[in-house]
C-alpha cells in the first residue's frame, strides 16, 4: 500500500469543496476535502444520492446542468480547476484526468466506430496516435487489429465495451482517473477482470484513481483508501485496512454489517431510516436520526472532522468513543427443509427459447412448500426466462410444468383464477413495475380486482398488506413517485402478498437498490417466508445473497442446471466448475468481530 | 442490410399495387357508367360506346383491373380525353417541373431546418429557442395557401415588388431558365414543412445531446463543435429523417394548392385541370405518379434510418 510509503506530492487535493443546484440553492456535496497521491486508489462509497457522481464529474470540472460549484476548490496536479478558462479545461479532460464511465454500453457512441473514439482522445500524427491506441488495447487484454477498431459498440460484449472504456480513459496516460461504478450491471467473472485490469493499470501507470461505487465488498478488494460519503459528506475517510478494521462512524459500521457475508457467519443488517433528501437535509449531523448514539444537539450542530488515526479523519461527535456493537435480534426460523413435504412447484425437462433460439435445456427444478430455493446465474444464463416460464409470462416452452401435482397451461391467460392467485412475480425494478398514476392503495387492490371482482374490505386489506411489508398505514395514499426505492419495493411485495399467494417469485428485487435497502428486504422476505409459510423462488447473480436468504440453490450456466442441491453443500463442497469459479470472482471480506452483538444460535442453524 | 433494402422495396411494390387498385376502384369502377358521368346526360348512345371501348369499361371489373394494369405495365396510360394526347407525353414535363419545384424545396429545407434545430437545441431555453418555437408554431398553424399569399403580399404585390406574383412562362421554356419565377412557390413549401422538422429536431438533439455518450465525449476533452458534429448528429438524424420523409411526401399534397396559387404549370395544377375536365385517364396517371413519388421518398427515409444505425448495417 501506497500510503506507508513517503509522502509524495498528491495528485488530486479536493478542498472544501461544495457544489449547489441552481435555483434551488440545495447543497449537493459540501465541506469535501481529500487527497490522493499518485498510484493511490481512493475509493468512494455511499448510497444512491449521497452525491459521489456529482464529486466524480467536478473532479473533472464538468457539473450537471442545474449545478454549479459554489465553494472550494480542486487542484489535480498543481493546477486550480476553477481558475482554467474553457479551453485549458479541455485540454485538461482526458488528459490530465480521464473518466470511466458507469454504463459503458450508453457511454459509448452508438454511431462511431470504436477506432474513432479511442483516436480521438489523442493529438498528433495518425500513426503515432493509431500506435498508442493499439498499445493500450494490447494493455487492456483486447484484440488490436484493424478489424477490432472498425468494429462498433453494439458489437462488443459487455466486459469488452467497459475494457474499451478503460482504455479510452488510460490511452493519453492520464494523472488522475475517475471511475463512477465501472462494474455495476456486469458478471462477477468479468467484474473481477476489470477490477484486474483497473489495478494494474493504475501501477502501471502510477495513476491516481478515484473508484466510487456503492459496494463496499468491491471497494474493500480494490482500494488503498476508503472515503465513506453521507448526505453530501465525506462522513469517513482513512486507509482500507484501518476502515475495515476500526470503522468510527456509524455510518460506515452499518455499511459494513448490511454486506452480505460470503459464508453467512453473520447476518445480514439494513439501516433504519432513511437518507436525508437533498432539499431537507438536517443542519447538523445528517445521520443523527438513525444514529443510536444520537444526542439532542447533534441534530443542530454538524461534527467537525476529529483525527483518529494517521490519515483516518472521522466527522462524529463521537468520533473518540468506541462504538458499542449493534445488536442483532434474533432471525425467525425458516420451515426447515425437511419438515416442509409436498413440492409445491415441479418443472419436468423445459425446454424455452425465443424464436430459433434456445435459452433453457433440460431443467428440472421442484420446489417444496415453505422452502426459499435460489437461481442462480450470470447474466444470459436463463434464470428469469424460467421464472417467468412457471409465472406463465413465457409461453414459449416444452415440457412438463406442476403445480402441486397438477399441470398448468403456459400462458398466465389460460390458468385458472386459482392458478394465478398462487403464484406472484416481483419485479427487479421497482421504478418501472408500480404505474406511476395510481396510489399504493390502488396499486395492492388491483391484482385482487383482477382476481375476484369487488373486493370485501378494501381498506382492510390495504392495511394487512402494508403491515406485512412493513410499510406504514399512511403509505396507501401515496403516489410511487413519493417513495423511496426500498419502500416501492416493499409496495410491490406488499401487492403480491395482498393476493395471498403461496409462491413468490422474486426476479433479481434488490439489485435496483442500495445495500443497505438490499438487506431489510432480505430480512423481510425470511420473515414472511417464516411467519406465513411462503414458499419462495429466489433469482439472483448474488452469491452472498443466496447464502443469506436460501435453503437450497440452482446453478444456471447457459440455460442448464449445473449445480443443485443445500446451499450450504453447495457452497462448501461446490462441485461444478462453474459454481467454483463464481466463488472465486466474487469478493468478500472479512470484519473484525465485536461490530454486533452476538446471534442467538438457534437463528443461524437453522437458516439454511 | 441488403435483405432490409429489398424487404422494404418489396414493401413499396405492394403499396403501389394497393394503391393502382383503389385509384382504378375510385375511377373506373365506381357504381355508375364512368362514361356517362363523363359526358354528361346529353350523350349519345354512340358517343357513350365509343368512349367505353376506349377507356376499356367492358368486360368484368377484375378483367378490366387486369387490362389497365397490364397496360400500365408498359408504360400506356391512355389517351387523355381533354387533349386527346397520349397522357405519357403530357404529364412527363409536368412532373419535371413539379420535381423541380419540390427539390429546390426540399433541398432549402432539410439542411436549414437541421441546422436551426440543432442551434435552438444547443441554446435551450435562451430567447433564440423561444422565438424560434414561436415562429415554428405559427407557421405550423397556418395553411400553406395563407402562407403563399403573405408572401406575395410582402415580396411582390404589397410591400416589396422583388418577384412576380404569379408563375408567367412562355411554352417550351423550362422552368429552371428563370429561377427568379422559383423562388416564391419554393419558399412556400419550405416554410410549409421547416417548422415540424425544426421541432423533431430540436427535441431529438435535446434528447442526444442529454445522453451518457455526449457527456462521455465532452469529459474526453473532444472540442465541443465535434462533439456536436461527429457525436451528436448522426445520432439524431436517424429518426429525424422519418419526419423528413413524411414532410417531403406531404410537398406532394400540399404542391397542388401551392400551384395553383402560384399557377405554376406542374402536377397540382394539372390535376386539377384534369379534374375538371373529368378527364379520366389523366387523373388516373396524376394520382399513380404522386403515390410513386410517396413510396419512393418513403422508401428513402428507410435507407437513411437504417444507414444511420450501425447496428443495421453491420447486421448479415
Amino acid at each position: 500500500m501506497t500510503a506507508s510509503a513517503a509522502p509524495a506530492c498528491p495528485t488530486l487535493v479536493v478542498d472544501r469543496l461544495k457544489i449547489v443546484g441552481v435555483p434551488s440553492m440545495a447543497v449537493i456535496i459540501d465541506e469535501i476535502s481529500l487527497e490522493v497521491r499518485p498510484g493511490e486508489i481512493l475509493g468512494v462509497v455511499g448510497e444512491s444520492g449521497s452525491g459521489k457522481t456529482t464529486l466524480g464529474l467536478a473532479l473533472l470540472n464538468y457539473c450537471k446542468s442545474g449545478t454549479r460549484v459554489d465553494d472550494g476548490s480542486v487542484t489535480v496536479g498543481n493546477e486550480d480547476l476553477a481558475k482554467l478558462d474553457w479551453r485549458a479545461v479541455r485540454q485538461l479532460r482526458g488528459r490530465t484526468v480521464a473518466y470511466i464511465p458507469q454504463s459503458p454500453a450508453s457511454a459509448l457512441n452508438p454511431a462511431l466506430r470504436i477506432g474513432t473514439q479511442l483516436q480521438e482522445c489523442l493529438s498528433g500524427s495518425a500513426e503515432t496516435v493509431l500506435s498508442r491506441v493499439r498499445e493500450v488495447l494490447r494493455e487492456v487484454a483486447l484484440p488490436d487489429d484493424d478489424a477490432f477498431l472498425q468494429r462498433y459498440p453494439h458489437q462488443l460484449s459487455g466486459g469488452q465495451q467497459q475494457r474499451v472504456a478503460i482504455a479510452m480513459a488510460f490511452v493519453a496516460r492520464p494523472a488522475l482517473i475517475v471511475l463512477d461504478e465501472p462494474t455495476t450491471g456486469l458478471d462477477v467473472s468479468t467484474q473481477e477482470h476489470v477490477l484486474r485490469t483497473v489495478r494494474d493499470m493504475c501501477l502501471n501507470y502510477r495513476c491516481a484513481a478515484v473508484y466510487i461505487s456503492h459496494d463496499m465488498a468491491v471497494v474493500a478488494e480494490l482500494a488503498d483508501r476508503i472515503a465513506v460519503m453521507y448526505s453530501g459528506r465525506v462522513v469517513e475517510i482513512g486507509d482500507t485496512a484501518d476502515v475495515l478494521a476500526d470503522p468510527r462512524h456509524p455510518y460506515t459500521r452499518r455499511l459494513l454489517l448490511a454486506v452480505p457475508d460470503l459464508e453467512a457467519r453473520r447476518p445480514m443488517l439494513g439501516i433504519p431510516g432513511h437518507a436525508p433528501s437533498p432539499l431537507a437535509r438536517p443542519t447538523g449531523c445528517a445521520f443523527a436520526p438513525r444514529c443510536p448514539m444520537a444526542e439532542e444537539h447533534h441534530a443542530t450542530e454538524a461534527p467537525a472532522p476529529v483525527d483518529v488515526g494517521p490519515r483516518h479523519t472521522v466527522r462524529c461527535h463521537k468520533a473518540h468513543l468506541r462504538l458499542p456493537p449493534v445488536s442483532v435480534s434474533e432471525l425467525p426460523r425458516p420451515v426447515s427443509a425437511a419438515a416442509a413435504g409436498q413440492p409445491v412447484i415441479e418443472v419436468r425437462s423445459l425446454q424455452a427459447g425465443y424464436g430459433p433460439i434456445r435459452v433453457l435445456r433440460d431443467i428440472d427444478l421442484s420446489v417444496q412448500a415453505g422452502e426459499c430455493v435460489a437461481l442462480l446465474g450470470e447474466s444470459g444464463s436463463g434464470k428469469t426466462t424460467l421464472s417467468r416460464c412457471i409465472a406463465g409470462l413465457h409461453t414459449d416452452f416444452t415440457g412438463e410444468l406442476l403445480l402441486d401435482g397438477d399441470p398448468v397451461p403456459a400462458s398466465s391467460f389460460k390458468r385458472s383464477r386459482d392458478q394465478r392467485r398462487r403464484i406472484q412475480y416481483i419485479f427487479q425494478n421497482p421504478y418501472e413495475s408500480l404505474n406511476p398514476r395510481r396510489t399504493v392503495g390502488e396499486l395492492i387492490l388491483q391484482p385482487l380486482r383482477a382476481l375476484h371482482g369487488r373486493v370485501a374490505d378494501p381498506a382492510e386489506v390495504v392495511a394487512r398488506a402494508l403491515e406485512q411489508a412493513s410499510l406504514r398505514p399512511d403509505h396507501a395514499y401515496r403516489y410511487p413517485a413519493q417513495l423511496s426505492g426500498g419502500e416501492r419495493q416493499r409496495v410491490a411485495i406488499a401487492r403480491a402478498l395482498a393476493a395471498e399467494p403461496e409462491v413468490l417469485v422474486c426476479d433479481e428485487i434488490t439489485s435496483a437498490l442500495d445495500v443497505s435497502v438490499q438487506s431489510s428486504l432480505v430480512e423481510l422476505l425470511r420473515q414472511l417466508q417464516s411467519r406465513m409459510g411462503l414458499t419462495l423462488l429466489f433469482i439472483t447473480h448474488n452469491i452472498a445473497l443466496v447464502r443469506n436468504i436460501a435453503q437450497r440453490v440452482a446453478v444456471l450456466e447457459a440455460g442448464r442446471i449445473v449445480e443443485l442441491g443445500a446451499v450450504e453443500d453447495v457452497f462448501a463442497r461446490p462441485q461444478h466448475a462453474y459454481t467454483r469459479s463464481l466463488m472465486q470472482a466474487t469478493p468478500n471480506f472479512q470484519l473484525p468481530p465485536g461490530l454486533h452483538t452476538p446471534v442467538v444460535s438457534t437463528a443461524t442453524s437453522d437458516a439454511r | 442490410m441488403r435483405r432490409m433494402l429489398l424487404k422494404r422495396c418489396l414493401f413499396g411494390l405492394v403499396t403501389l399495387l394497393v394503391v393502382s387498385f383503389v385509384v382504378f376502384l375510385a375511377t373506373q369502377a365506381l357504381p355508375g357508367d364512368a362514361a356517362r358521368a363523363i359526358l354528361g346526360r346529353e350523350a349519345t348512345p354512340e358517343r357513350l360506346a365509343a368512349l367505353r371501348e376506349q377507356l376499356n369499361l367492358e368486360g368484368s371489373l377484375p378483367s378490366q383491373y387486369l387490362n389497365w394494369l397490364g397496360s400500365l405495365l408498359q408504360f400506356d396510360l391512355g389517351t387523355s380525353l381533354a387533349a386527346k394526347q397520349p397522357v405519357t407525353g403530357m404529364i412527363g414535363p409536368t412532373l419535371v417541373n413539379s420535381s423541380v419545384l419540390m427539390l429546390s424545396a426540399a433541398v432549402v429545407a432539410t439542411p436549414l431546418a437541421i441546422v436551426i434545430g440543432t442551434w435552438s437545441a444547443l441554446k435551450k431555453d435562451s430567447a433564440v429557442d423561444h422565438a424560434t418555437g414561436i415562429v415554428t408554431l405559427v407557421l405550423a398553424a397556418l395553411p400553406e395557401f395563407v402562407v403563399g399569399i403573405l408572401l406575395v403580399l410582402l415580396l411582390s404585390t404589397g410591400l416589396f415588388h422583388l418577384l412576380p406574383a404569379v408563375y408567367v412562362g412562355t411554352p417550351g421554356q423550362q422552368v429552371w431558365n428563370d429561377p427568379a419565377q422559383l423562388v416564391l412557390p419554393a419558399l412556400t413549401l419550405v416554410l410549409a414543412v421547416l417548422p415540424y422538422i425544426v421541432r423533431i429536431m430540436r427535441a431529438t438533439m435535446l434528447e442526444v445531446l442529454d445522453s451518457e455518450y455526449v457527456q462521455q465525449a465532452r469529459l474526453k476533452g473532444v472540442p465541443e463543435r465535434t462533439v456536436i458534429i461527429r457525436h451528436a448528429l448522426p445520432n439524431a438524424v436517424g429518426p429525424v429523417a422519418q419526419v423528413i420523409a413524411l414532410q417531403l411526401a406531404w410537398l406532394v399534397g400540399g404542391v397542388v394548392i401551392v400551384e395553383y396559387l402560384f399557377r405554376f404549370p406542374g402536377v397540382g395544377f394539372q390535376l386539377i385541370d384534369a379534374v375538371a375536365n373529368r378527364d379520366l385517364p389523366l387523373v388516373q396517371a396524376l394520382v399513380l405518379a404522386i403515390a410513386l413519388f410517396y413510396v419512393v421518398v418513403n422508401l428513402l427515409a428507410d435507407v437513411v434510418t437504417l444507414a444511420a444505425n450501425p447496428k443495421v448495417r453491420t447486421a448479415r
